[in-house]
């Protein structure tokens, strides 16, 4: 009876130890995703859509429109939509989803993150074999829709989907950054707006505007509150200054340029505007838009994509209407150092496919990603702000250009500042640009907006800005988003650091049971040995 | 001689329990050295560097060791936006506890607040603040003397949210979700307010997340919440009873 107990707990010990095995092998990476050649519509599929707006309903609607339109054509796919405001958030959802291979089928994001997303293998789904496959790629024989065909994108706006070699993304829409200047305040104090704005101007102006009364009201507006120039994205302000100036930035190896003079002359330059009122920022102030249409502003720097909040008639503000001003706004390209070469950042939301074990399930995905480029869809978003279609089709369509061409009719679709505002980057295309993507340059974008919020809060709190100060920041800076320890390319080793408790627990319980096993069977042999 | 132990040890007891009393809930709110109070604080220039000790009320959110807290003491209440504080730290946090923060004084869009980067230590102490109803100070310019105080107000009238007469909306313009923050629009004596349910300090699991979205226009509700301002007075909500 003992030694037919002690067999059966020996085993229910093995299997017991054996069940701790399947805890050890990790995540289980995909299989590389292959077309499938036939869309398997007999097999109902439901996926996941994670989508950025603007915080703008009219966004939002287009978004259900064209899941709605999607799912009437392909009635065995269905779209379950998640709405997301913040980009860090969907890039942090995202990272927490893949270790749980639990990402969502189709993701809006930026290909700053799908290099962060491709650390995992097979993950993200390259996408040339989808756009060149005959039936469902771009402009596909078997398609349901009219989608536009790869030489139908704009080539400037793929090319920056490429990563490694391969498109990792469509792009969705397209924005830059710009100017929205309150014309009336400009001429007040003596100036003309030049058709391209340089840093002296915009510089010498909002000094000129700073300027105080004896009574401490501002001369320009006669209120207590002008901050000249304010701008929004400070990480785009130092990336775009330095690319206009030729100084290194970083690198498509990942190497970090950002730390060098011509960072250093920057950061004193915005330290001395800073310190006479002229210059302030988002983080600091506020939105530009709500001191730029209370007239307590002459330079507002923002997005394309914010157009719609700026300007004495915006559809969107936040301020209450008696505190608007009237006033004339211009849209100029952010300022340059050289006028006759102008460059200005690239940005706005792409969209990737994320692999699945059914590659039925990517093909769905690829379908729904692929319907966002139809022009019903691109016209109908790059009309809630000032995004461009990212689809030549698009842009050339009537249905488009008779958008363009009612510029004015009204302060709603047609606000003469938000078209104005696409005008510039239909205009521009070919003066922009896109910095390396690398797995870490979000945050060595993060780190560029850093070193101008660091400087600018040091000079309000009255610190003094030095060589000394410099070289200190510099250091917080690496340190705070790690640039110090950038990933190097696949292949290398790399130094993970301690191993979680967790993982400890399961190694130590799986020695003890080995141990005990070993020592279950050491003492039945010997137990035999001595019997006979 | 074990009598003489025994008194001795009921005494000491006895004493002891003078310690068990909430620090902070009553009596006075007597600062450490270097720290201010906060009418020092009320008039501390704006980026200047400010110390204060005060107690969490609630917290909205952590995010890559970033805390954003809705604090009070005695006298006054302190929003404290994204300072420097490990997840762990951020479990430690609870309604009461008491902090010293030091960082800088700025204001944002009318919001008083201690700025990103402040540094937090978690202290001794207790306080949880009692609600103030300020229903009579809407309207009026003593109401931003209790900005992010926890306040309550009173017999309120829900109005349209929007042109299409919804009660409230996802987002301010009802762009959002379920899981978005709440908008809704609440009257009295013929002014209209924006109030908001902030959804990572209420998510949508909440009974006053629910409780708006059960709304209904022409309700007259009583709510409590921190006098939270944005462009003007925009309270966030905690609690809401429809009357």
């Amino acid at each position: 009876m003992n030694r037919k107990w002690n067999n059966i707990l020996a085993v229910l010990f093995t299997g017991a130890s054996l069940l701790t095995l399947t805890g050890c092998h990790g995540s289980r990476a995909l299989p590389e995703f292959t077309v499938p050649a036939e869309l398997d519509t007999a097999q109902k599929y439901e996926i996941t859509f994670w989508a950025k707006n603007d915080t703008n309903k009219n966004q939002t609607d287009v978004y259900k429109k064209a899941i709605a339109d999607f799912e009437s054509l392909y009635p065995h796919i269905k779209v379950n939509m998640k709405l997301y405001t913040d980009y860090g958030r969907i890039f942090n959802d995202v990272i927490t989803n893949i270790s749980t291979g639990t990402t969502p089928n189709v993701c809006i994001t930026y290909p700053d993150h799908i290099a962060t997303y491709m650390t995992g293998t097979n993950t993200v789904v390259p996408l040339d074999a989808l756009f060149a496959d005959e039936k469902y790629g771009l402009g596909g024989s078997a398609l349901l829709y009219d989608g536009p065909a790869q030489e139908e994108i704009v080539p400037q706006f793929l090319a920056e989907c490429v990563l490694e070699e391969q498109h990792y993304a469509l792009p969705y829409m397209r924005s830059t950054e710009c100017c929205y200047i309150n014309k009336d305040y400009v001429e007040k104090l003596g100036y003309n707006i030049p058709d391209v704005l340089t840093w002296d101007f915009i510089w010498e102006v909002s000094e000129a505007a700073a300027v105080k009364n004896d009574d401490g009201t501002f001369a320009l507006n006669g209120q207590n509150v002008m901050i000249p120039f304010i701008y929004k994205s400070t990480d785009n302000m130092m990336i775009q200054a330095l690319k206009q100036q030729g100084a290194a930035y970083s690198t498509p190896e990942g190497d970090i340029g950002l730390f060098n003079d011509t960072t250093e002359a920057f950061l004193y330059e915005i330290a001395d505007h800073v310190e006479s009122g002229a210059f302030s920022t988002f983080k600091i102030s506020s939105y530009p838009a709500n001191f730029l249409n209370a007239g307590q502003c002459v330079f507002a720097i923002d997005s394309t994509a914010g157009a719609t909040w700026m300007g004495a008639d915006a559809p969107l503000s936040d301020i209450s209407e008696d505190a608007f001003v009237d006033f004339e706004t211009a849209v100029r390209m952010v300022p340059q150092y050289d006028p006759e070469h102008p460059q200005m950042i690239s940005q706005g939301p792409s969209v990737c496919v994320f692999n699945k074990a059914d590659p039925q399930e990517v093909l769905a995905s690829w379908l729904f990603a692929q319907y966002l480029l139809t022009d019903e869809v691109q016209i109908g978003y790059a009309q809630t702000e000032g995004y461009l279609p990212v689809t030549s089709k698009a842009q050339k369509s009537p249905a488009y250009q008779a958008y363009l061409a009612g510029s004015g009719k009204d302060n709603q679709t047609h606000y003469r500042v938000k078209i104005d505002a696409s005008k510039l980057l239909l205009n521009h295309t070919g003066d922009t640009f896109v910095t390396p993507v690398f797995n870490g340059s979000a945050s060595l974008r993060n780190a560029a907006g850093q070193l101008i919020e660091n400087v600018a809060n040091s000079v309000r709190r009255g610190e003094s800005v030095d060589d000394a100060y410099m070289n200190q920041l510099y250091a917080d800076v690496t340190a705070l988003y790690r640039l110090d320890q950038k990933d190097i390319a696949a292949g290398s080793w790399k130094e993970l650091g301690a191993l979680p408790p967790a993982a400890v627990l399961l190694l130590a319980a799986l020695a003890v049971s080995w141990c005990l096993i070993l020592l279950y069977v050491l003492s039945d042999f010997a137990k035999k040995r001595k019997k006979h | 001689m074990k009598k003489t132990l025994a008194l001795t040890l009921t005494l000491a007891l006895v004493l002891s329990l003078t310690a068990c009393g909430k620090d902070g809930n009553s009596g006075e709110d007597k600062k450490s050295e270097g720290v201010m109070t906060h009418d020092e604080y009320m008039a501390a220039a704006i980026d200047s560097e400010v110390v204060i000790e005060t107690y969490v009320q609630a917290k909205q959110s952590w995010w890559e060791d970033k805390a954003t807290l809705y604090t009070q003491d005695k006298d006054g209440a302190y929003f404290v936006y994204n300072a420097v504080c490990s997840e762990a730290d951020y479990a430690k946090l609870t309604p009461g506890t008491k902090i010293k923060v030091t960082g800088y004084k700025t204001e944002w869009s009318g919001e008083v607040e201690v700025a990103e980067g402040a540094a937090i230590e978690i202290q001794d102490g207790n306080y949880v603040a009692p609600v103030t109803d300020v229903t009579d100070l809407l309207g009026k310019d003593e109401l931003i003397d209790h900005q992010n105080e926890f306040v309550s107000f009173k017999g309120m009238t829900v109005e349209a949210a929007d042109d299409s007469g919804a009660a409230f909306l996802y987002n301010w313009d009802g762009s959002g979700e379920d899981g978005s923050d709440l908008y809704f629009n609440v009257s009295k004596d013929g002014q209209t307010y924006t109030f908001t349910v902030e959804s990572y300090l209420c998510d949508s699991s909440t009974d006053v997340y629910q409780a708006v979205k059960g709304l209904n226009v022409g309700d007259t509700v009583d709510m409590e919440g921190y006098l939270y301002w944005y462009e003007g007075v925009n309270p966030h909500i905690t609690s809401l009873t429809v009357k």
